[in-house]
């Protein structure tokens, strides 16, 4: 009785950790099925079209609004100390540094990681991944491996977009509305945001974020208990986790990168 | 049986052990099944034929026992063999287990595109002979939501046909046919075995239908084959078991429920608390 509550956490911590290592271990077969999908690119620009251009307009939007709230906030700030000429340095380097990376990973892991998840679990559950199986097709080659190389590819560039589309909110809302030099926004930026510190680390970031949102949507839906349930908590856990996974590692790579 | 020689045999499954948590499904199963053959796997709901099906497949690994395919030992078999030897089997799922993004023409085609290089037009001509082969050609650009179940199960079939197999598994082909199709159903199953030179495995609940095309029959029960014969032989059977299955009989020592306390008793308890 008294051990009852330590045994529930050995439990839980158990099946944590088994879950980790199916994880990892999916992912190997995924890698392992490269060749696959370099052999057929067909599969993979079909995944690009679905979890990329299908996810264009929520991250278009989004980064011109936020980009927006960024020049605002940002204009009134500097404007108190006179800097207000700077507004396209911050602008740009908050959103190429990490809104851009941040935001677009966590749309994404909302609009195309769920439905990836779902996609993946319903196929569990409707015996759709064991017919494959026994038509000798493996369904982690065929249907998974290209859905990650789509993610993972999907990803920088939708982030890039949503920060490029930002800074033009920036603009429309600095320059504008709220009349600041226009030449000193784009000069300053221009000047100040670096290649390598900025941009570069910021396709990094994107890159990893690509990685984890879609190997948990897909793990998440390669591992579902195959019911109604099943799939709409796995579904659910999948956005929780990318979400959760994508800030802890946006710290962790902040860190390494920008700490000295 | 036993004096069959090895040439003949195509599935060897020796001393057979699978559990499911606590509850043993096969305890010590032998079977044979021979080339060339139609055999017939029937027995009570939740026996085990599919999950039999599913270890003679390899999606399931057993506790103990040995399962040989065609000469090759499924268990020691790795993926790529594992899937080599899929190619020559065909399996008919009792859901169906067609993609349902694809329409009814791309689903029999799949096996097609991915093993062989076959051009368009073959490809088509082969298609259309599958479908036409259950009934379904027209329904070619139906999507497998548009289905009745009864046809998603002959499309399955049709797809399960596509690589033309050494063998083939059906899981419950006749559930849920009308009786036109039924009869068109069975007597595909024979055509397919004797023309193709197939080897066939049915799972099938229809005892008359199952019984008029096997070559043999097997019949399952807590874990053991109670009885096994040419049809014929079943048919002399009468020992009580057989005589309650074949003849569809309410009582005896076959149950025709799960595993449960005595219903009084159970009527009386509190029950689960929510
Ligand atoms: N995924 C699973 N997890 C746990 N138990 C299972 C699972 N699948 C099947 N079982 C159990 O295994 C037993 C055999 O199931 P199986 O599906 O092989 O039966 P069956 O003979 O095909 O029945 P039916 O004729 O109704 O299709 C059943 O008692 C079932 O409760
Ligand atoms: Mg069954």
């Amino acid at each position: 009785m008294r051990f009852e509550g330590l045994a529930r956490l050995g439990r839980g911590v158990i099946g944590a950790l088994e879950r980790l290592g199916r994880a990892h271990l999916l992912l190997l077969a995924i890698l392992g099925g490269t060749g696959e999908v370099l052999r057929r690119p067909r599969l993979l620009f079909d995944q690009i079209y679905n979890l990329g251009v299908l996810s264009l307009l929520i991250v278009g939007v989004s980064g011109l609004f936020v980009g927006m709230v960024l020049g605002l906030q940002g204009y009134y700030v500097l404007q108190q100390f006179g800097a207000e000429e700077s507004l396209g340095i911050m602008v740009a380097a908050s959103l190429v540094r990490e809104l851009g990376p941040v935001v677009a990973a966590l749309l994404v892991a909302g609009r195309a990681g769920s439905s990836l998840t779902a996609e993946i679990g319903l196929m569990k559950a409707t015996e759709q991944l064991s017919g494959l199986e026994m038509m000798a097709v493996d369904p982690v080659r065929r249907i998974l491996a290209p859905r990650f190389y789509g993610g993972v590819i999907a990803m920088p560039l939708l982030a890039a977009i949503f920060s490029a589309v930002g800074v033009l909110g920036g603009y429309f809302v600095g320059v504008g509305l709220l009349g600041v030099d226009e030449g000193a926004f784009w000069s300053q930026m221009q000047a100040k945001v670096d290649f390598q510190e900025d941009i570069l680390n910021g396709v990094i970031k994107s890159l990893v974020f690509g990685i984890a949102v879609t190997w948990i949507a897909l793990f998440q839906g390669y591992d579902t208990v195959p019911t109604s349930l099943g799939v709409s908590r796995s579904t659910t856990r999948s956005v929780v986790h990318a979400a959760l996974l994508v800030l802890g590692l946006d710290f962790v790579l902040t860190a390494l990168m920008f700490g000295d | 049986m036993s004096v069959e020689s090895d040439r003949d045999v195509l599935v060897r499954i020796r001393g057979l052990h699978f559990r499911r948590g606590p509850r043993v499904i096969f305890d010590d199963l032998s079977l044979d099944i021979l080339r060339g053959s139609v055999t017939a796997v029937m027995g009570p709901s939740g026996t085990g034929k599919t999950t039999l099906l599913k270890l003679i497949t390899g999606q399931l690994r057993p506790d103990a026992g040995s399962i040989e395919v065609d000469g090759e030992d499924v268990l020691r078999l790795d993926k790529a063999g594992l899937y080599r030897l899929r190619r020559r089997m065909g399996m008919l799922f009792q859901s169906g287990a067609l993609l349902t993004d694809l329409d009814v023409f791309e689903n029999v085609a799949y096996p097609l595109r991915e093993h062989t290089d076959l051009n368009e037009s073959m490809l088509r001509k082969l298609v259309l002979l599958k479908l036409e082969a259950v009934g379904l050609r027209g329904a070619r650009d139906l999507m497998p939501s548009q289905l009745s179940g009864g046809m998603a199960r002959r499309v399955a079939l049709a797809r399960a046909i596509a690589l033309d197999p050494m063998m083939i598994l059906y899981d419950e082909p006749f559930t849920g046919q009308d009786p036109i199709s039924l009869g068109m159903l069975v007597s595909l199953v024979r055509q397919l075995n004797d023309a193709a030179g197939m080897t066939s495995i049915l799972v099938s609940h229809d005892v008359q239908e199952t019984a008029s095309i096997a070559d043999y029959l097997y019949i399952l029960s807590q874990g053991r084959i109670i009885a096994q014969g040419t049809r014929e032989q079943i048919e002399g059977d009468d020992s009580e078991p057989v005589r309650q299955f074949m003849d569809g009989l309410p009582d005896g020592p076959v149950h025709f429920h799960y595993p449960a306390s005595p219903l009084d008793e159970d009527l009386r308890s509190p029950g689960r608390r929510r």
